[in-house]
């Protein structure tokens, strides 16, 4: 009984709550403005593991009559891949491509930002599908700006070889924002996203081991295909804040926190500090730390088979326990001016160095060792992204 | 007294809130330009960004909150 009463009453708080929420969106004098119009022409390329992914991103925003302003990605991958996963599973080297295109529309209203939009992505064996719609809003006095977003997705999954295997997989994404300037020098952004999942989560290439003999390692082990639940249920919650220095020069930091019904645990850090060289030349130093605990389902050997589809079983590296460290460099110059249509051009490059180490998850090529004492994996990667703008 | 915090809860969110309109800016507009400054942006070139939550989404079991470049992509 008072548990129901409760329950009422928070739905009427929540009522009340957004009934306010829509009366300083209706009322409240703010100054949101269109997204800036620019281009991009980008090149990235991603290095380790085993693994090579490039491709090019094309984005284009443009911006009609003040009030709406479209955006269109270009953007694809070209994989070729020999990462352990691959070799693992007794797999030779593959090459496959994906290509995903996206397009919104932003509509300023009645000093209000709403956006909607698009993303189609394929490949060879997978297929995503994907509409979102968001709102932005600036209150007292512009100095919060909240942000509501909604996104689903509807997946198809393939797998190369078997033309009878095709699985779907539906996602669903809301996500809150808030940022707060709190003094002349220093905003603060609050960002909560929860996702759920449903239907073919896990990868059909990947495959857990198992024991031959539960009573005797020394036996040797064997592959199956993983055994996931349908179902997945994420939160995730990130404070970051920017404070500008006394010369000219920006402090970013940023922590995550991330949890989910899989049993992961998560924690992100990022440090980040922008230093312009007169006005053409920016200089961003990065560090980022991640921290993972593994899925409750995960194991890097089992001691038995999966005994049915809810007796989970799982070996992606993804759901082990982990960490990794990224370094980043970026440079960006200012070309000078050559065109009367062009307001600002500039020509950027990044580079993140990635070290991975796994802490249950070993690597099977270390034949030599006996069954489950097999050395930790762990790999680095190079992603470079290499990009030409214009603002106009 | 559930009853009761039906009404008086909902009053009290509602008066906060109408209150925080009356709130006048600690900052203000002309006091702004370190905030407009393109290195304060927390998602300076969103086309690099989204990449960037790509390679990681794609790697780490952790997604969500990344805060800008966003808006969800068929990248499972």
């Amino acid at each position: 009984m008072v548990l129901k009463a409760a329950a009422e009453a928070a739905v009427v708080v929540i009522k009340y709550l957004l009934a306010g929420l829509l009366l300083f969106i209706t009322h409240v004098s703010v100054a949101v403005v269109l997204p800036e119009e620019r281009s991009d022409v980008l090149y990235h390329s991603y290095e380790g593991g085993g693994v090579k992914i490039d491709g090019p991103s094309v984005l284009v925003r443009k911006n009609f009559a003040d009030t709406i302003s479209f955006s269109a990605n270009y953007y694809v991958d070209s994989v070729s891949s020999a990462s352990i996963d691959v070799t693992t599973s007794g797999a030779s080297e593959y090459t496959e491509e994906r290509k995903e295109y996206s397009f919104s529309t932003t509509y300023l209203h009645d000093k209000s930002l709403m956006s909607l939009g698009v993303t189609s992505s394929r490949e060879n064996d997978y297929e995503g599908d994907t509409v979102f719609f968001s709102v932005n809003q600036d209150m007292f006095g512009d100095l919060s700006n909240i942000s509501f977003s909604y996104a689903r997705g509807n997946d198809t999954v393939g797998q190369t070889g078997n033309d009878s295997f095709e699985e779907t997989a539906s996602r669903q994404n809301y996500s809150l924002g808030l940022s707060q300037i709190l003094t002349k020098k220093l905003i603060i952004g609050l960002n909560y996203e929860s996702i759920s999942d449903k239907g073919f989560l896990n990868n059909p290439y990947r495959n857990y081991r198992f024991l031959n003999n539960p009573l005797n390692s020394a036996d040797g082990y064997q592959l199956a295909q993983e055994v996931y639940p349908e179902t997945r249920t994420s939160d995730a919650i990130a404070i970051r804040a920017a404070y500008y220095l006394p010369y000219r020069a920006a402090l970013k930091g940023e922590y995550r926190y991330f949890t989910d019904d899989w049993g992961i645990i998560a924690h992100t850090y990022e440090l980040k500090y922008t230093h312009p060289f007169n006005d053409a030349w920016l200089v961003d130093l990065k560090f980022r730390t991640y921290e993972q605990q593994q899925a409750d389902f995960y194991s890097d050997l089992f001691t038995f088979a999966s005994q049915d589809s809810k007796d989970f079983r799982a070996r992606d590296k993804e759901l082990s326990t982990f960490e990794n460290q990224t370094i980043g460099l970026s440079i960006s110059y200012q070309l000078p001016h050559f065109s009367h249509r062009v307001e600002q051009s500039r020509i950027s490059l990044e580079w993140d160095y990635i070290n991975f180490s796994y802490d249950n998850f070993t690597d099977l090529g270390d034949i030599t060792a006996a069954v489950g004492e097999e050395r930790q994996y762990e790999f680095s990667a190079n992603v470079i992204k290499f990009f030409f703008s214009i603002w106009y | 007294m559930p009853k009761a915090l039906c009404k008086i809860v909902p009053t009290i969110a509602v008066l906060l809130l109408a209150s925080a309109c009356s709130i006048e800016p600690w900052v203000q507009p002309y006091e702004r330009q370190n905030m407009a400054d393109p290195i304060m942006s927390f998602d300076r070139d969103p086309v690099a960004s989204s990449y960037t939550h790509h390679v990681y989404q794609s790697r780490e079991g952790a997604r969500g909150a990344e805060g800008g470049g966003g808006g969800g992509c068929g990248c499972n």
